[in-house]
């Protein structure tokens, strides 16, 4: 199994991918797909990817959830601050929030929602104090965006991605 | 089916999707002009390239899969590469803007980490 797929997330994802852009899913198209999915991660191992491990499926949904949900809220939120009349009465600024998860790919994972749930910006992460750095534009409604960031989305990252912060 | 026989209620649908994906992306736009600061514009743009882009997409789908006349999810790639290449350019912008307001001395330059 290992040896066959070493990268399984990687072939189901190539896999997919082929089979989208090369749809509908003839069986010529299948067997292509399934031969790519095969043969690119063996390929791949020449760059020695780290392996990730995903847990949690009901975590993955969770968070999966609570991304759309804030994307969509973020989004309005930040449209109403750009098309408000009266732009003074805001409070903008940095805020610092240490964070426990040090897995790159869920810190990857973190930078992807941040960016893409405008007001929030990620600005630096430094790996030896596990500091991360925020740009935020709004904090006039609730003043306690290090909590939210780490309720919301480090904890669900941190049961995905387990075993490598213990 | 071809664009002409679409159902009244379906072009409305891929219509009322774009538009307001577009309504977004104008807004995002808008935001570069009205805010002040750097790394307050910065936020701007990202509405464009999140709910615009996405609602934007699902008309497309919508569209692609009624004249087709099966389920046509090939778009749902462009989100997917748009959401994970975006963090990238958006990082560098803003590591740039930091690294050269502490150096300058900027009284609104980030707090060090």
């Amino acid at each position: 199994m290992s040896r066959l797929l070493p990268h399984p997330l990687l072939s189901l994802a190539l896999t997919l991918t082929w089979l989208l852009l090369n749809a509908p899913p003839t069986p010529g198209n299948v067997l292509l797909a399934l031969a790519v999915g095969l043969a690119v991660p063996a390929v791949m191992r020449a760059l020695e990817p780290r392996p990730v491990r995903l847990r949690a499926p009901s975590a993955i949904a969770r968070l999966i959830g609570i991304f759309l949900y804030d994307m969509v809220r973020s989004n309005i939120d930040v449209a109403r601050v750009v098309l408000n009349p009266r732009p003074c009465e805001r409070r903008t600024g940095f805020i610092t929030v240490p964070l426990e998860l040090r897995e790159p790919a869920g810190l990857t994972v973190l930078a992807v929602i941040l960016t893409a749930t405008p007001g929030t910006l990620w600005v630096q992460y430094d790996s030896d104090t596990g500091c991360l750095l925020l740009h935020v534009l709004d904090f006039t409604e609730d003043s306690d965006w290090e909590a939210r960031i780490k309720d919301r989305y480090e904890r669900p990252l941190l049961e995905i991605f387990a075993g490598v912060s213990a | 089916m071809n664009g002409a026989e679409l159902p009244i209620w379906a072009a409305c649908l891929v219509v009322l999707l774009t538009v307001t994906g577009a309504g977004f992306a104008l807004v995002g736009a808008l935001g570069l002009i009205r805010l002040k600061t750097f790394y307050e514009r910065v936020h701007a743009p990202s509405l464009g390239a999140t709910l615009g882009m996405a609602l934007i997409l699902c008309g497309s789908m919508l569209l692609l899969s009624l004249i087709e006349d099966r389920l046509v999810l090939r778009d749902a790639l462009i989100g997917l590469f748009f959401t994970v290449t975006t963090p990238v350019t958006l990082l560098l912008l803003a590591r740039t803007a930091a690294h050269r307001d502490r150096f300058e001395g900027n009284p609104d330059a980030p707090p060090e980490v």
